[in-house]
């Protein structure tokens, strides 16, 4: 018997019933700890679990983020959902299957390869039988090991992964109620929060009777500098927190080093050494220098945080749309003094967020409301400006690419040097509480300094920072920032956004320093057949090289995200006139098998038109230490209009495991563009977002100054 | 307080509110009506576009007391018994969303669209939705969803 690749998912749901039940007749409910965020990860998963069990999608029932129901699984991040989370649905479906056709043979006395499913129902040569999956169910036990039995079925026997099958959720989501937001549970209260100018100020004085006088039918919460509000209509909530605000004064605050580039090199953390191979500096060559800067983005959900609680004596129920529904039970635990036993979170659908931003914080301060009213579940929802001022943002960071260039053009030497805040800092890991309103209270919760993603997990600062190209000697360190007051925690692609346009754009710095053209570069410097196949495709649909100066030009971004998962190359183009326009993209993907192809493409769309309003409009700015950028007239994100004409090409491999692409694109785009930028005008710029007033500086330095300097 | 009555896809309804109340709280709360989004509430991201006497406007915007007497149409006059608006069925023949959220707004942005012009060019298309905010990256296949739909409005009897 060939040995079956697991996944880290069946570690601690190792049995077939942590994933599927079939208590109900004519119904799969499958269970999983990934959420949908957007991503189309919920039809993936049904589409997995209905080709493993031969039955209907439409019988599948997914129950997905359910503490009580689990599995208990990582959150979903890192564009791991399909990889893990699919590959353990896979192998315990398959292993369901298993188990219920060896029943059947049995009871049929039939060999079992003469058994056949159709819709849950057991065929036997091709004829019906009166046993079905939930007949048999009842005699068999599912909780056997789901890698004793699992027998995933081979590419060319799948039907329904590989097809572009419908996303599940989506009609509901279009014009119906398809969002936590929407979600009214019997009895629910509508609850705000005041907020403070920035996230360590503290209420210096607040009038609680007059606001008490003005809404007397609303129950005001007080803890040290939390304030929340609790009323029957949303409105009156909406009306009664605005009149709260006119009643506060806020304290504290502080200077804060405003230029990113001072501000870190002030900074006295120490370097880490991350990864690499030879020696840098031994390595002989010509030196060819870049160092970028990426601004502080905010996630800018288009819909606010949002989190309905309820207690019922120490129990607490949560509905939330946090993307680690698991990780948030034992900081929410230990921060109502209770056993993370008592508390259920359930996962319902917000807007895409595209990592850590305010939901675990709406799901604390609903459970503060909550506590005084008992019984009755509370709502809260986010302001705008809470969204982009108190949330989490993508931490800014400065990135410096060196290379050492031998006589020939050899690339001797790579080495990335990645500063940063950290990059993940959910409540959770390791043991910390970060959770905006605990530091509020009268007794403030101490927030923990959570470590950077290790690269075994993926990464953090350091996420892609090790160059993929065939190197000799590579030196991969980074910085994390410990002494900056701002909120960072997980953002799509983490440092992989920053680190692949500091590479890439340090790929054509060469190619221009030595006259090479960028794609053969690359090509020369790659042995993944994989990475070079991706690359010359996009070349070839982006018609390569294609014109060139007068305001005009074609750029490449290529990754494979986290150095294991997709393979992405994305080509660009630009004009510049007044400002820069990005009017073309074309990706080309090898995620190896493809679950749902059309869902695969969309997000490669989606994360090429993320990256380029992050790259060409976006930037957090700070007064202090509260974020200035705080509505989207302040935080514009790309529009209609500047889209630009997309065109993505899959290399489908079903015979490979499925990898994760809902980031591919983001650090590629980025870099696709700065490339295009720079030979549509013949100026590098470093500092994003590539904006006319960057443009402009980057002229004005180049007048003074070379791009590259000599070793 | 008295009732202010308003017409709500089709149907006359009183509703007891403060006349100030905005309509989007109003639609989702007092009517039941949850696929109006509630987004910024400042007027600036468009999720809970609503048509109001044949005018596209935001609903957190709009004062009930404001919209008496007036014809709203909301993102769920698209779904019928027998047959969808073809703005709705285009959405989703070309799975034009991922999270979905802006979508019920720019529906409405763009009924109103077609409800006046039959034939759109592209340029109109993003030029009516072009105040409407999408994060996740789905504007190509929304204005190839709103082109299709436009056609297909064209085709019917």
């Amino acid at each position: 018997m060939t040995t079956i690749a697991s996944s880290p998912s069946l570690t601690q749901n190792p049995c077939c019933s942590d994933w599927i039940e079939l208590s109900r007749e004519g119904v799969v409910v499958l269970k999983s700890g990934k959420v949908e965020i957007g991503q189309g990860i919920a039809t993936a998963l049904v589409q997995i679990a209905a080709d493993e069990l031969d039955v209907a999608p439409a019988q599948v029932e997914l129950v997905s983020g359910h503490t009580a129901r689990g599995p208990l699984e990582a959150g979903t991040s890192s564009s791991l959902s399909i990889e893990t989370g699919g590959r353990a649905v896979r192998l315990a479906a398959s292993a369901v299957r298993a188990i219920l056709l060896a029943e059947a043979a049995k009871l049929l006395q039939a060999p079992v390869e003469a058994l056949s499913v159709a819709q849950g129902s057991i065929m036997n040569s091709g004829r019906e039988t009166d046993l079905t999956y939930w007949s048999l169910a009842t005699t068999v036990d599912l909780s056997a090991a789901v890698l004793e039995h699992a027998r995933p079925k081979a590419p060319a026997e799948r039907r329904l992964t590989g097809t572009s099958m419908p996303r599940i959720d989506l009609a509901a989501k279009a014009a119906g109620a398809g969002f936590i937001h929407d979600l009214e549970l019997p009895g629910m209260l509508h609850g705000r929060t005041l907020d403070p100018p920035a996230s360590g100020r503290r209420l210096e004085c607040f009038d609680e009777a007059a606001l008490k006088h003005a809404f007397p039918n609303v129950q005001i919460v007080r803890d040290g500098s939390f304030v929340g509000v609790i009323a029957e209509r949303e409105d009156i909530a909406v009306r009664a927190i605005a009149r709260a605000a006119r009643l506060a004064g806020w304290s504290g605050g502080f200077e804060v080093r405003q230029v990113m580039r001072n501000a870190i090199a002030a900074d006295s953390s120490a370097v880490e050494f991350v990864a690499g191979r030879g020696d840098f500096e031994s390595a002989h060559g010509r030196r060819i220098t870049t160092e970028i800067e990426r601004p502080y983005l905010s996630h800018a959900s288009i819909a606010p945080s949002c989190a309905i609680a309820r207690w019922e004596g120490d129990a607490l129920e949560i509905h939330s749309h946090s993307q680690a529904v698991h990780d948030m039970r034992a900081p929410l635990a230990t921060a109502f003094g209770i056993d993370a036993d008592k508390i259920v979170i359930i996962h319902v659908p917000g807007a895409g967020t595209y990592g850590h931003s305010g939901q675990d914080d709406a799901a604390y301060e609903a459970a503060l409301l909550a506590r005084a009213v008992p019984g009755r579940p509370v709502r809260v929802l986010w302001s705008r400006a809470a969204d982009f001022s108190l949330a989490p943002l993508g931490p800014g960071a400065v990135v410096k690419a060196e290379a050492k260039v031998d006589s020939e053009g050899r690339i001797t030497a790579l080495s990335i040097q990645s500063q940063s805040q950290a990059h993940v800092s959910r409540s959770g890991r390791g043991g910390t509480i970060n959770l905006v309103a605990a530091e509020r209270l009268a007794v403030p919760m101490a927030k923990g300094a959570p470590p950077d993603v290790p690269l075994e997990r993926g990464g953090g600062a350091d996420r892609n920072g090790m160059p993929f190209y065939a190197v000799p000697n590579i030196h991969v360190s980074k910085r994390i920032l410990r002494d900056l007051p701002y909120r960072t925690s997980a953002l799509r692609a983490l440092g992989g956004y920053a680190n692949i346009f500091a590479i890439e754009t340090l790929m054509d710095d060469i190619a221009a320093a030595t006259g090479a053209d960028p794609i053969a570069l690359r090509l020369a410097h790659l042995d993944d057949p994989r990475a070079a196949a991706v690359i010359s495709k996009a070349a070839e649909m982006a018609g390569w090289p294609g014109s060139q100066g007068q305001g005009e030009g074609l750029g490449l971004g290529f990754c494979q995200y986290k150095n294991r998962s997709a393979y992405c190359a994305v080509v660009a183009r630009v004009v510049c006139d007044e400002r820069v326009r990005l009017t073309h993209a074309w990706a080309v993907v090898d995620a190896g098998e493809a679950i749902n192809p059309d869902g695969l493409m969309n997000q490669i769309e989606g994360g090429i038109v993320q990256s380029a309003s992050w790259t060409l409009k976006e930037r957090v700015t700070f007064e202090g230490d509260a974020v200035t950028t705080r509505d989207w007239e302040a935080y514009p994100i790309l529009r209609f209009s500047e889209v630009p004409e997309i065109k993505v090409s899959l290399i489908v491999r079903p015979e490979l495991p499925a990898l994760g692409v809902g980031e591919a694109a983001t650090g590629p785009t980025a870099a696709a563009i700065g490339n295009a930028v720079h030979r549509a005008l013949g100026l590098r710029v470093r500092t994003l977002p590539i904006t006319r007033d960057a443009i402009l500086a980057a002229a004005e330095q180049a007048q003074g100054t070379t791009g590259t300097t000599g070793a | 307080m008295d009732a202010i009555e308003i017409h709500v896809n089709g149907k006359k309804l009183g509703v007891r509110v403060d006349p100030d109340t905005p309509l989007l709280y109003v639609l989702r709360n007092d009517l039941g009506l949850k696929g109006t989004r509630a987004g910024c509430a400042e007027g600036q991201c468009m999720s809970c576009t609503v048509i109001i006497s044949g005018r596209p406007q935001t609903a957190c915007t709009v004062p009930v007391g404001s919209v008496a007497g007036q014809a709203v149409e909301t993102v769920e006059s698209l779904l019928g018994e027998d047959a969808n608006h073809p703005l709705f069925d285009c959405v989703i023949e070309e799975q034009a969303g991922q999270c979905g959220y802006c979508l019920a707004g720019i529906l409405m942005r763009a009924k109103a669209l077609l409800d006046r012009q039959l034939a759109p060019t592209r340029e109109d298309i993003t030029s009516a939705l072009d105040g409407h905010l999408c994060r996740c990256g789905a504007h190509a296949r929304i204005i190839r969803a709103v082109e299709r739909a436009a056609q297909a409005a064209r085709a019917r009897p």
